[in-house]
């Protein structure tokens, strides 16, 4: 059964009210060769019971796993308020606030996430969320593009990624900007991990994108790489690790003029890891930018009765006024996982996100210090790392994650040999706050007996 | 009643063209196309010596309801910009045809001034909307 609310009589109704036969003329503007008559590979449906014994079969497939991998979803701590709150009738119903009158606590939320995302990533305005880091950071690429006054001119639309942006991420950009011409090119890391010297002397990227830290954990030098864009007049688009905010320079103050715009993934903060999703992306930039933000934007304003209240702003740049020439016609916001964020953030508070990254980089340390004591393993990247690090095993990696799951329980880290085929044997390893001594303790011993002649 | 001066050309679009003594033209949108739209909020200005194609897009203009682009009446070369309009885009619904002007722009020699509509036909797409 087809969960759509319309009768046979109502669609026949509404179609002869517009003076249209059939359904299929509303698609007219779709060319034949893209309309799609079966989906290949989808099943038929089934009833409840089949459904959910079949569902019930893969969960038994999980089990559960002490966590040391990270690669962009974090296990984090989530303090029990966080989700107790955002599961509140209120909060966990509302969709899009449109109607202000009836949404100010929803609004005043997002004001707040906004205000809180501002002040971390060093910028003047934030969007309430997108979908994710990796559409974020799509999202962000576009906007440096229509921002870009070189952009209109330039022959070629080249955007530059610095070493170790994520490949999932920059698979994702890709897939979104292919059709405009856009073209993302990559640097490769350098024998320490993070961005080299190969940067192009002439025939300048419209934008250049940083990871900090990069996908290996590693911190880029992001001074630099931000005064070589200004000084060519290239958009800088920073994707970080919003937890690492709390310790490391906000990308607003990198180099002598910081990044133009700021995306990245909001899992982090108070989102489960959940399998790899749902999450939420943010992104932030310079007032000037604002009217090239995708997503809804909530400001600060007064009533009639000079009461201070809240309302969606700038909404011509959106796809409900603007419609195709919108910033982004994926301009939805995360507000369930938001709201989940902005609790986390009120909830830890400035002092307490900084100890979380603190601990999360010292575990991490001691972890990959432990693991480089057992013959054979060495750090990969020699340099400083956020929570995140590569060490090398003198054989694959995936086979060795996989004996560590199966005997120990041990998610050992992400294998990267399925990114970077040269990095076969090297395993990205993550502890976070929530790992204890006890359970870094059975990690080395498990990678140990892994390893043992 | 929408104001619609009897000395200037105007466009399908809703831009109004007065032609200027050093052959350039003055480009802003008329009385009836700020009254649709409702109060301007803010103007995206085109850069100067940006070259369009008549029919081409050549900034955009927002209200609080809706934004819309405005087309280049004619082809040729932006000569000058409003800037006044970027900290005061008001002006563009107080005086549409005065303060609220766009953008001067210099038409090509194979510009079609022809295709430009004069008071009555403009009327006429006014009353027809």
């Amino acid at each position: 059964m087809p969960y759509i609310p319309h009768t046979h009589a109502c669609v026949e109704a509404m179609l002869e009210c517009i003076g249209e036969k059939g359904v299929d003329a509303l698609f007219d503007e779709i060319p034949e060769s893209l309309q799609l008559d079966e989906i290949e590979g989808l099943p038929e449906g089934q009833d409840e019971l089949t459904m959910l014994r079949e569902l019930k079969a893969l969960a038994d497939l999980d089990i559960p796993l002490t966590c040391f991998a990270g690669a962009g979803s974090y296990d984090h701590h989530i303090p029990a308020a966080v989700w107790d709150i955002a599961g509140r009738g209120e909060f966990m119903t509302s969709y899009t606030p449109y109607q202000a009158e009836a949404s100010q606590g929803t609004l005043q939320l997002l004001y707040e996430y906004q205000s809180m995302m501002c002040a971390l990533t060093g910028q003047e305005v934030s969007n309430a969320s997108v979908y994710d880091g990796a559409t974020a950071l799509a999202e962000s690429v576009l906007m440096a593009i229509r921002a870009s006054r070189r952009a209109k001119k330039a022959p070629r639309l080249d955007v530059l990624a610095a070493a170790g942006v994520h490949p999932h991420y920059l698979a994702a950009t890709r897939t979104c900007v292919f059709g405009q011409g856009i073209n993302v090119r990559s640097l490769d890391y350098a024998a320490n991990g993070i961005t080299g010297d190969d940067l192009p002397d002439d025939d300048p990227p419209i934008a250049l994108v940083v990871q900090q830290p990069n996908v290996f954990g590693r911190l880029e030098d992001v001074d630099r790489l931000a005064d070589w864009a200004k000084e060519r007049d290239v958009m800088l688009i920073a994707l970080v690790n919003p937890t690492s905010l709390a310790l490391l320079k906000a990308p607003g103050d990198w180099g002598r003029e910081g990044a133009d715009i700021v995306c990245g993934d909001g899992q982090p903060f108070g989102v489960p890891m959940a399998s790899g999703g749902p999450t939420h992306g943010f992104v932030t930039c310079r007032k000037s930018l604002v009217r090239q933000l995708p997503g809804r934007i909530v400001a600060r304003t007064r009533d009639t009765k000079d009461r201070t209240g809240f309302v969606l702003t700038l909404q011509a740049r959106e796809q409900h006024i603007r419609r195709a020439k919108a910033t982004s016609n994926i301009c939805t916001n995360q507000g369930l996982l938001v709201t989940a964020s902005t609790l986390y953030l009120s909830l830890m508070g400035a002092s307490g996100l900084r100890e979380v990254a603190a601990r999360c980089h010292e575990n991490t340390a001691r972890l990959a210090a432990a693991l480089c004591e057992i013959p054979g393993i060495k750090r990969r990247f020699e340099g400083p790392f956020f929570h995140e690090a590569v060490i090398e095993l003198p054989c694959s990696a995936d086979e060795v994650s996989a004996v560590l799951a199966r005997n120990a329980h041990i998610f050992a880290g992400i294998p990267l040999g399925h990114w970077y085929s040269e990095l076969e044997n090297c395993l990205l390893v993550c502890a976070t706050e929530k790992r204890t001594e006890a359970e870094c303790e059975r990690y080395v011993e498990a990678m140990r007996s892994a390893l043992a002649p | 009643m929408t104001e619609i001066p009897d000395n200037l050309l105007y466009t399908e679009t809703h831009e109004w063209v007065r032609e200027e003594p050093d052959g350039s033209v003055t480009v802003g949108i008329t009385d009836y196309a700020q009254d649709a739209l409702g109060d301007v909020v803010h103007v995206e200005l085109p850069e100067l010596g940006g070259e369009f194609v008549s029919g081409e897009e050549t900034c955009v203009v927002e209200s609080v309801k809706a934004a819309s682009e405005l087309y280049a009446p004619l082809t040729g070369t932006i000569i000058e910009v409003n800037e006044m309009l970027e900290s005061r885009p008001e002006l563009v619904n107080g005086d549409p045809y005065g303060a609220g002007w766009f953008f001067r722009l210099m038409p090509d020699a194979s510009a079609a001034r022809s295709d430009l509509l004069d008071h009555t036909a403009y009327e006429e797409i006014v009353e027809d909307e």
